[in-house]
Parts: structure tokens; C-alpha cells; sequence
């Protein structure tokens, strides 16, 4: 068994920023214990001396000149916006802190 | 149904360069077809309003003696997974709803200086996570060889629109299979291309490093023709490969008379069970591996000790990525936002992410978050890393040996709507074979091999070549189905029900 | 807010040891953004841009947009990382730090994690007395700026109380340099004086190195100070605070001093220090309390998969080392000698952080004397009135336009201190102003000598005693010929005529 628990859910919820009901969490429980005792066995294989290798194609210096370009008129920057007021998206106040 | 709609995209595009049919013909065919059959197939989220505008403008340009390319005219479906300035691009989801992007995916953009008619936007799972389309937010697409069962996933919509003639071409994405096992169970061909052969810009990411954009079609030339269009390089895409390719639908040309199956390696995996594969399945494959030896290829058996990990592997770096890649999606910029009375931005974004995501996507953002968490790092995403080494490790091994490596596309022929829904780690299942090429990067086709003994359903074969040898796949892939069609006296897809008129099944969803 | 209690700072010092960590966040002035085409509003040339006007897809997290590395911003951060005396990392690469907030477009900030592109380095600080004191460089990386918030409604204008923000961004995918420091020990009573030296030293380099604006009032380099104590003779560090975005190189220096004092009292009552960043509050010269560490700094960084690794060529780093301007501290002892200055002007100029300003101003045409006489004069008076820095005050081409207007006899230097004011007001140019606020010196002689006229003749006895050979009698007249100009007379020229007209006239 897996170490998930329903408090792990619900603290995940929050850093993914997903209101999960008390249901959603018992049930995501269930589910990703079964899930992570699938695929926890990576580690099996996964030894010191093997390197991780994040992109299949292995490329590098892929650079782009400094030429401007690729501008969005104001209009569609906003032109989904739930919300927006003088040329700004709009959200409600927030109580957090900028990183 | 017309002769348009049955036509090859070779063949229709043939037609409308020598002026035998127009662009408005072929396209009001299709739009017709759509009408008649997408209530019950269910392959579209949108169909185009301007469609038949695009085509008489390519009439008008072909009038007026313009250079065209070979594909010009022919209508073309894409999976809603890529973003169209004039047409709603959803990924499948709730959360983008109506979702209008100020620029074009770069393969849709290529399509439409090809002269390609965009038809409409094809269903899929949502965010493009899962083998069934039934995770797609605005009801699932049936599969046309019999409307209770699923067209695979995610893109299904794709699948389903070219295997019911709807559309001569689409467009989709593979992540873990979701081009070739949907090809797989509807009798159609298709194309992960590898890894950075086609641009990814504009395609609604799900997991970055996984990701290909790739052709979905009734044939392997029809594939190798829409691959011209769509790849090569892009710099919007700092992972597409500046390589210089060959023309794909020459290497379809090419391989179509057989010559290629001479001395061909064709390697198949020791470590595929039988079992878990359905016997139908098996038999269709082996059957295929058989033809091939007739013409002279060598089935060599290699072995792949670490495919065995591929989907765990999978599961680990998709969420991983996708719980990242889809954290845009919080109400501020675009799509729904869920309004909280007296709440903070926090609140909103979090209520809006509860409502605007089904089921499979919270599962794997939860998993995602997981695997990346502090402390389980090295343990879970370090570690499917390292398994993606290994396979590409065991791909290099068996391409020493062999040209090719063979298998099943898929385990099981297409399984009823709601069989697996209630299960995840069954329906994870359904891309084992598929994954190991997104794990490693390298292309992979499916084309049909017949029909499941059992069930009467379609079955594919899918083929791996190395990084950058996609034409070898369009060579043997076109060799191959010379063969297949010539012993079935036709194309697979002419036994599938013709759906003129829709079984007992009531319309359910329909085109928008 | 409670106030916070603060022990006297020498007393602090007595009692415990200060140990000092900063993070200077550098804006690149490159033409694009790091990772878009979209021009860069760091660049002076996009100062004025109005909101969400600089954004393309991927600065606003498009679905479907994917990021591509600027490659002048990764030479830029490459000349950056061997000015501080870093190693350049073979291969570095860029990873996702991943968190909610609203003007973080993909709501994830593409920055550099445990493979930074500079790395190890060391820079020379010299202190008010000439002294040199060295800050260990732990790492410099690349990474992106995020857009701006203004919060509307509220009582303060502030977070706290607001009823919504506005969101813009432009400022989203902005070039960052973000400069690492490792603990600096032994600071001492120093402390704030090395806090407010290092930025100025940092400033110095990038703006030698022709990278960034470096405007800290525009946001263009912002300072994070950590600052811990522990009590003398405690191995142990004591529990930092990080005082974040501090906007000036005074303000640093502030702030440093206050948290010294701040948390010495704590200590000193048997408190404890939380571990949180803080908050500057350049008004009442204060820190307050911003957000604990939390679970919620879980950044679930991992490679970012858009983009490949960063692999610069020995060739290429070699060409930006041979590049590099000459390092701070041989740059000062040059421009000493060039510029002629005595060991107490130099000084004067260095502390006030303006040798750039000097330097920029004298190389748009003003001689060293005069550009020093501005800084450290008139604008430095000004910007003192004002609490602000003087660099933020004028631009070195505004000064260099007004002294040549001075030198060319358009203005007098009172005139110019007028005009310097306008400038500063932000009425435009030293010409537009002078323009403008019609402040030229009168150098029509027609003018003066109907000026002169009328004063002589209202002063016949004044006329009388020059005509007697008493030319000091003239400055009665001058004065009032001066007065009647308003000042925009050259008083030379008018006493040249005073004399001529004081012949001539037959009164
Ligand atoms: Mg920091
Ligand atoms: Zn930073």
C-alpha cells in the first residue's frame, strides 16, 4: 500500500489549486493508492547509474534572435477575458502574496 | 453517401487538379455527410460555417491558374486539441468552452496555406487524457463499425470522422497512442511522426515531452501526403527538429509495390504476453507478420526488457507535465471562471478548477501534483526519467537488429462505452504497446490488419522505426496494406456499416 | 499594526553578529522578452507602452503557445555571470517553479533550479573610507519576470482591503538575471553600508556592461535583503527574514539596519524570529510581516520540457570574458584620474551611488566638473527634499543638454536650476523646458538697451557719477535692468552696454 491518505488529497487540492468535495477526496483516495502501487515500481529500475533523460530527442542552444515580433493586438490579449476593466483583466481581491 | 466522400484523399485531390470536381463539391459532400451520420457518430464539436468559403476560394485560385499544392481543395478535420482562430478550440473541455484563440496552431496555419478546406473540430477525451473519448466533456463519439463502442482516445472525434467518411483527412495527437490505438479500433491509418517532426505550437499541451501532432487517415499515402503539410520545422517550437525530411507520401509511393518487404527486419518483443491480448487480436497480427514473411521479410524476435515499465513510467511524467501544463486554466485570462461571492482569487480559481475539469483530469493533476511533490521527486518523476533511458536503451539495442519493430496497436478490439470508465488503471491498459514510442520519442504507425475473428471489429499493426526514419514507417506501413487490400479484394473500411441510416440508437450529441 | 520595538543599533551589534544574504533580481534591456518576441518593456525604447500592449502568447499562457529562449538574453546573463566571477555552467537548463498567482500567466515562472548558467563567484564592494570588502556570489540564473497587479478599492490601496485587481502583462516574461548571494559573515556594524554598497556595486556592473536599464525606481533592479542575528559566539545561524523588492539603494541600507534592530530586540526578550519575508514600507521607514513559509511553497520544480539545455561553446564564453568592461573597482581608480576629481569629490560621488550618471553625462558632452557639480549639487539637494534617489530624478542626456545650454550662454546658471526643476517635474527636455517656460537669457540687445534706457533715465544721478568716471555707480543700474529681465539677462552683456549707454546718452 501506498502512503496516499485523504489528508494528502485534500493538501494536494490546494497547491493544484482544486476545490475537491469530502466525495471527490474519499474517492481520489481509493483511486490513486491503487495507481501509485502500479506505478511506484519505476524505482525498481531506476538506479543511481542510470541517467534521467527529460526530452527524447536530445537537442541543445535552441535560441531564438532578439527581433520583436509575434505581438497580440489588445484586443485579443482580452478577447476571452472573463473579466476585464481598463484594459486589464479584472479578478477579486487577492489575499495572497506575490512570490 | 457520395463517391466523394468514398475517395482516398489522393484520390480526390487527383479529381480536383484535373477540375473534374471543385473544392465547394467535395466539401459540400462532406459537410452533407456530417449531416447525415454525426448525430449518430457523434466525431464533431464544430463543424466550420465558413467551409464552403474557404473551398470556392481555392476554386477561385485554381480558376485563376495559382500554384497549388497537392493537396489543395481536399476537406480536413482537426482535433479540437488544436488551437483555429475561427472556430472554437476546447481541448474537450468544460473549462474552455467557446475558447476563441487569436492565432492558429502552426499545422493548422500550414493546412490552410496547403490549401486544405478545414471542415470542423473533432471530439476527444478531455485535455486529450484518455483511450475512449467518454472523457470528453461534451459526450463521447461512437465508433462507426458499431455505435455501442468506443472509437479509442483521446482522439476518437478524428478517428471516427475519417473512418465514417466524413472527412478524407484529420489531424491529431499522440501522446501515448492516442493517433494510433484510436486508428486501431476504426479500421483508419495513423501517424506518430517523432518526436519535434511536426510543431507543437498551437497544440493544447498535455504532456510537453510526450506530445506529437501527427496525420489520421484512410491510407498510408493519404497520411504520407498531410505529413508534407504539417512537418518540418518550426521556431515557434523550441522542440521541433530543424532535420532535413524526406517527402512522406513519396516513401508511400515507393513502398506500395512490395519491394521494400525484401530483407525487411521486422523485430517483434519477446515480452509481449499473449496474455492481455485478445485472441482476435493476436491472431490478426500474426496473420499480417505472416504476409510479410510471404514477400520475403525476416520476423526477427528481439527483446525490450524495460516496455514492461513504460506505462508506469507514463503515468508518472503525463500527470507530472500535465498538472504543470494545465494549471493556466485558473479564470483570469480566458475560459470559465465559477464566481465565489465575498471570495478571494483563490477561491475562484479553485471553484473553477473543481468545475471546469471532469473526473480523469482531477485524477491525474492530483497525481501529477504528487509525483512532483518535495520529497517524492527523485522517487516518482526522477525515476520514470530514468525508465524513459532504459527504453530508449532497449530501442537502440533492437534497431541494431532490426528495421522495424512490429505489434499489436492495441490490446483489445474497441470495447462498449462505459466498459472501463468506472476503472482507470484497466483503461491505462490500453496503451502498452503505443507508449514506449512517446517514451523514446521515436515515430510509430497503425494500419488496419483486418478484423478480430471473435467480434468482427477492426484491428491494427503498429510499426516503430528509429528517430527520424518516419518514411521507413511509410514504406513498409504502404507495402504492407498493397498486400492486405489486395487480399481482402478492397479497403477494410468498405465492410464497415455504411450508417445512412442510424441503427436504433437515437441521436445522442451530435455535431454543434 | 503594533509598532515594533528596536534596540539601539550600536547596542545590537554589541550583542549579536549580523549575517547578511541578498537576492537582486536584474531586469535585461534586451529587445524581446526571455522567452517571446514580444518587445520588452525593460527596454527604454517601450517605457510608455499602456497595459497588456507587449504581450504575445505565451507571456499571457495561451493554450497552445510554448516558449523560445532569447539568445541575446542568454548572452547577456552569460556577461553578467563572469562580471560577478562566476563559473559558467557547461550545460544549465531551465525548469518550471510552479505556483498559483494571477500575474503568472502559465501560473508556473520558467526560471533555473539546480542547474543555474553562472555559478561561484565574487565581487569587490568598496565601502564610504575606500575599504574593500568581498561578497561571495552563489549562483546567478535566468528566469522571467512576472506581470503587474494593481489592487483598486480598500481603504490603502493595497492587498489587504482591496474589492479587485487589475491585471497587465506586459511586464510577464520580462528578461530576470536573479543574483544569489552566499551568507556574508563579519559584516558588523557595516552591515548597512555593505547592503546599500553591493547594490550600488551590482548597478555599477550593469550598467557598464550595457545590460539593463537599472532604473530601481522602475522596478528595472530589486533587492531582496535577508538579514539573520546570532547572539556572539553562537555557531548556529539564527533564523533569517527576507525584506523583499526594496526599491532604492538607501532603502536597502534602511532596511538592513531595522531588521538589525528589529530582531536584536526580539531576540534580546527572549523571542524568537519567524522565518518569512517581509515587507519595506519606504514611508515610515519600517518592515512589516508578509507571508510565513508554508506547505504552499512546494514549487514542484522539474526540467521544463518546452525548452533544451543552455550548452554555451568555451568560443563563445571566451569572446564575452574578452568583452567585459574593466571590474568596478578599476574602473573608480580610472575614472579618478581622468576625471581629475580630489579624493573627497570622488568619494562624494561614489557614495551617492551617480559615478554611472557622471559618467554617462560627461560621455554626452559635459566636462567632469560641471556633470559632478550637477549630481552631487542641485540634483542631489532635490532628490534629498524629495526621498528619492537622484538617478531617478534626471537622465545623464538631460543633464549634459543643460550644462551645453549654459555653456552656449542660453541660460545663466540660476536659469538652469529653473529648468532643472522642470525637467524633474517632467516637463520634458532641458530645451522644452526652456521652451516652454520661455526662461532663455535676453541676448537681443535691443531689448537690454531699452531696458537700460529707461533705468538710466529714472536714475539720472547714477547716470551722472558714471559719466564722471565712477563705473562701480553701474551696478545701481544693473540691478535694476537685472530685475526688469526677470534674471534672464546675461549681467556681463548688460554692463557692457550700461557703460556704452551711459556715454552715448545725451540725457
Ligand atoms: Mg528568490
Ligand atoms: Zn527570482
Amino acid at each position: 500500500m501506498s502512503e496516499i491518505t485523504p489528508d494528502l488529497v485534500r493538501h494536494l487540492g490546494v497547491l493544484a489549486r482544486i476545490q475537491l468535495s469530502d466525495e471527490e477526496v474519499e474517492r481520489l483516495t481509493g483511486q490513486l493508492d491503487a495507481i501509485v502501487d502500479n506505478i511506484a515500481k519505476v524505482s525498481e529500475v531506476a538506479t543511481p547509474d542510470v541517467a534521467a533523460t527529460s526530452h527524447p530527442i536530445p537537442l541543445e542552444n535552441v535560441f531564438r534572435p532578439d527581433v520583436p515580433g509575434d505581438l497580440l493586438t489588445p484586443a485579443q490579449v482580452l478577447q476571452n477575458a472573463p473579466d476585464a476593466a481598463d484594459g486589464r483583466f479584472r479578478v477579486t481581491a487577492i489575499l495572497g502574496e506575490e512570490q | 453517401m457520395t463517391d466523394l466522400t468514398k475517395l482516398s484523399a489522393a484520390a480526390l485531390a487527383d479529381k480536383l487538379a484535373a477540375r473534374e470536381v471543385s473544392s465547394v463539391e467535395a466539401t459540400q459532400a462532406h459537410l452533407d455527410r456530417i449531416a447525415a451520420v454525426d448525430a449518430d457518430v457523434h466525431a464533431f464539436l464544430h463543424v466550420n460555417e465558413h467551409a464552403l468559403d474557404a473551398a470556392a476560394d481555392i476554386d477561385r485560385r485554381r480558376a485563376a491558374g495559382d500554384h497549388l499544392g497537392p493537396l489543395a481543395g481536399v476537406p480536413l478535420a482537426i482535433k479540437d486539441v488544436l488551437v483555429t482562430t475561427d472556430m472554437p478550440s476546447t481541448s474537450g473541455s468544460r473549462i474552455l468552452d467557446g475558447y476563441m484563440s487569436p492565432y492558429d496552431a502552426t499545422v493548422v496555419a500550414r493546412s490552410r496555406a496547403a490549401g486544405l478546406v478545414p471542415l470542423g473540430k473533432t471530439n476527444m477525451d478531455e485535455f486529450a487524457m484518455g483511450s475512449s473519448t467518454e472523457h470528453s466533456a461534451y459526450g463521447p463519439t461512437r465508433n462507426p463499425w458499431d455505435l455501442t463502442r468506443i472509437p479509442g482516445g483521446s482522439g476518437g472525434g478524428s478517428a471516427a470522422a475519417v473512418a465514417a467518411f466524413e472527412a478524407p483527412l484529420a489531424l491529431g495527437s499522440d501522446t501515448g497512442g492516442s493517433i494510433r490505438q484510436p486508428a486501431h479500433v476504426t479500421g483508419t491509418v495513423g501517424i506518430k511522426p517523432t518526436y519535434g517532426g511536426v510543431s507543437r505550437y498551437g497544440a493544447i499541451a498535455l504532456a510537453s515531452s510526450l506530445d506529437q501532432v501527427g496525420p489520421v487517415t484512410r491510407t498510408v499515402l493519404d497520411a504520407g501526403l498531410l505529413h508534407d503539410v504539417i512537418g518540418g520545422h518550426d521556431p515557434h517550437d523550441s522542440t521541433s527538429l530543424a532535420h532535413d525530411w524526406p517527402s512522406f507520401a513519396d516513401a508511400a509511393r515507393e513502398g506500395a509495390d512490395g519491394q521494400v518487404l525484401k530483407g525487411l527486419k521486422v523485430g517483434v518483443i519477446r515480452e509481449l504476453p499473449d496474455s492481455g491480448f485478445q485472441a482476435g487480436v493476436s491472431e490478426s497480427f500474426r496473420a499480417a507478420l505472416a504476409a510479410m514473411e510471404a514477400q520475403g521479410a525476416e520476423i526477427v524476435e528481439i527483446s525490450a526488457p524495460h516496455f514492461e515499465y513504460g506505462v508506469a513510467a507514463y503515468y508518472l511524467i503525463l500527470p507530472a507535465e500535465a498538472s504543470s501544463n494545465l494549471a493556466k486554466f485558473d479564470s483570469v485570462r480566458f475560459g470559465l471562471r465559477v464566481d465565489v461571492p465575498g471570495g478571494t482569487v483563490e477561491d475562484v480559481m479553485a471553484k473553477t478548477r473543481d468545475a471546469g475539469f471532469g473526473d480523469e483530469v482531477k485524477r491525474r493533476i492530483i497525481l501529477g501534483t504528487y509525483a512532483l511533490s518535495a520529497g517524492y521527486y527523485d522517487a516518482y518523476y526522477g525515476s520514470a526519467q530514468k525508465v524513459r533511458t532504459l527504453i530508449q536503451r532497449d530501442f537502440a539495442e533492437a534497431f541494431a537488429q532490426v528495421d522495424v519493430i512490429a505489434t499489436p496497436s492495441a490490446p483489445t478490439t474497441a470495447f462498449r462505452l462505459g466498459e472501463k470508465i468506472d476503472d482507470p488503471l484497466q483503461m491505462y491498459l490500453n496503451d502498452v504497446t503505443t507508449i514506449p514510442a512517446n517514451l523514446a520519442g521515436v515515430p510509430g504507425i497503425s494500419i488496419p490488419s483486418g478484423l478480430a475473428s471473435e467480434d468482427g471489429l477492426p484491428v491494427g499493426i503498429q510499426f516503430l522505426a528509429p528517430a527520424h526514419e518516419d518514411a521507413r514507417l511509410y514504406r513498409v506501413g504502404a507495402a504492407l496494406e498493397a498486400l492486405l487490400v489486395d487480399s481482402w479484394g478492397g479497403q477494410l473500411l468498405d465492410r464497415a456499416p455504411m450508417l445512412e441510416k442510424a441503427p436504433e440508437l437515437g441521436a445522442n450529441g451530435g455535431a454543434r | 499594526m503594533a509598532k515594533d520595538k528596536l534596540m539601539d543599533f550600536d547596542e545590537a551589534l554589541e550583542r549579536f553578529e549580523p549575517v547578511l544574504g541578498f537576492e537582486v533580481h536584474v531586469e535585461l534591456n534586451t529587445e524581446t522578452k526571455m522567452f517571446s518576441a514580444a518587445a520588452n518593456p525593460a527596454n527604454s525604447a517601450n517605457h510608455e507602452a499602456g497595459p497588456n500592449t507587449l504581450v504575445a502568447p505565451v507571456d499571457m499562457g495561451l493554450p497552445g503557445a510554448l516558449p523560445v529562449v532569447n539568445e541575446t538574453a542568454v548572452r547577456y546573463s552569460i556577461s553578467l555571470g563572469l562580471a560577478l566571477g562566476c563559473s559558467i555552467a557547461p550545460s544549465s537548463r531551465f525548469a518550471r517553479k510552479n505556483y498559483f498567482y494571477p500575474d503568472l500567466g502559465k501560473n508556473y515562472q520558467i526560471s533555473q533550479y539546480d542547474e543555474p548558467i553562472a555559478f561561484e563567484g565574487s565581487v569587490d564592494i568598496e565601502l564610504a573610507d575606500g575599504e574593500i570588502v568581498t561578497v561571495p556570489i552563489e549562483r546567478a540564473h535566468m528566469e522571467e519576470d512576472a506581470g503587474k497587479l494593481t489592487h483598486v478599492g480598500g481603504s490603502t490601496g493595497r492587498i489587504q482591503g482591496a474589492e479587485y485587481s487589475l491585471v497587465d502583462y506586459n511586464r510577464a516574461g520580462v528578461p530576470l538575471v536573479e543574483i544569489v548571494t552566499k551568507p556574508i559573515f563579519g559584516a558588523e556594524h557595516r552591515a548597512p553600508e555593505i547592503a546599500k554598497a553591493y547594490v550600488a556595486t551590482i548597478r555599477d556592473i550593469v550598467i557598464s556592461l550595457g545590460i539593463s536599464e537599472a532604473r530601481m525606481e522602475r522596478g528595472n533592479l530589486r533587492c531582496d535583503a535577508n538579514v539573520s542575528l546570532r547572539p556572539r559566539g553562537q555557531e548556529k545561524l539564527g533564523t533569517r527574514t527576507e525584506t523583499k523588492n526594496v526599491n532604492s539603494m538607501r532603502s536597502v541600507e534602511r532596511a538592513v539596519r531595522y531588521e538589525i534592530q528589529r530582531q536584536a530586540a526580539i531576540l534580546a526578550a527572549g523571542g524568537t524570529i519567524t522565518q518569512e519575508t517581509r515587507h519595506w514600507h519606504e514611508d515610515t521607514g519600517t518592515t512589516s510581516p508578509g507571508r510565513p513559509k508554508s506547505d504552499a511553497d512546494d514549487y514542484r520544480y522539474f526540467p521544463e520540457p518546452d525548452l533544451l539545455p543552455v550548452a554555451p561553446s568555451i568560443e563563445l564564453i571566451e569572446e564575452l570574458r574578452a568583452a567585459l568592461p574593466e571590474p568596478p573597482a578599476a574602473r573608480r581608480r580610472r575614472l579618478k584620474t581622468e576625471w581629475g576629481f580630489t579624493d573627497l569629490e570622488f568619494q562624494d560621488a561614489a557614495n551617492s551611488g551617480i559615478l554611472p550618471e557622471i559618467e554617462a553625462t560627461v560621455a554626452a558632452g559635459a566636462s567632469p566638473a560641471t556633470a559632478r557639480k550637477w549630481w552631487t549639487g542641485e540634483i542631489a539637494r532635490i532628490a534629498k527634499v524629495q526621498g528619492r534617489e537622484a538617478s531617478e530624478l534626471a537622465t545623464p542626456a538631460d543633464v549634459a543638454a543643460l550644462q551645453a545650454l549654459v555653456d552656449a550662454g542660453t541660460l545663466t546658471d540660476k536659469l538652469a536650476r529653473q529648468v532643472l526643476e522642470g525637467v524633474i517635474a517632467g516637463e520634458g527636455s532641458p530645451q522644452e523646458v526652456v521652451d516652454a517656460r520661455g526662461l532663455a537669457v535676453v541676448s537681443d540687445d535691443g531689448a537690454l538697451i531699452g531696458a537700460i534706457d529707461e533705468a538710466l533715465a529714472s536714475q539720472p544721478d547714477v547716470l551722472a557719477k558714471i559719466r564722471d568716471g565712477k563705473v562701480q555707480a553701474a551696478g545701481a543700474v544693473i540691478g535694476a535692468v537685472m530685475k526688469a529681465m526677470k534674471g534672464q539677462a546675461d549681467a556681463a552683456r548688460v554692463r557692457e552696454l550700461v557703460l556704452e549707454r551711459a556715454s552715448a546718452t545725451d540725457a
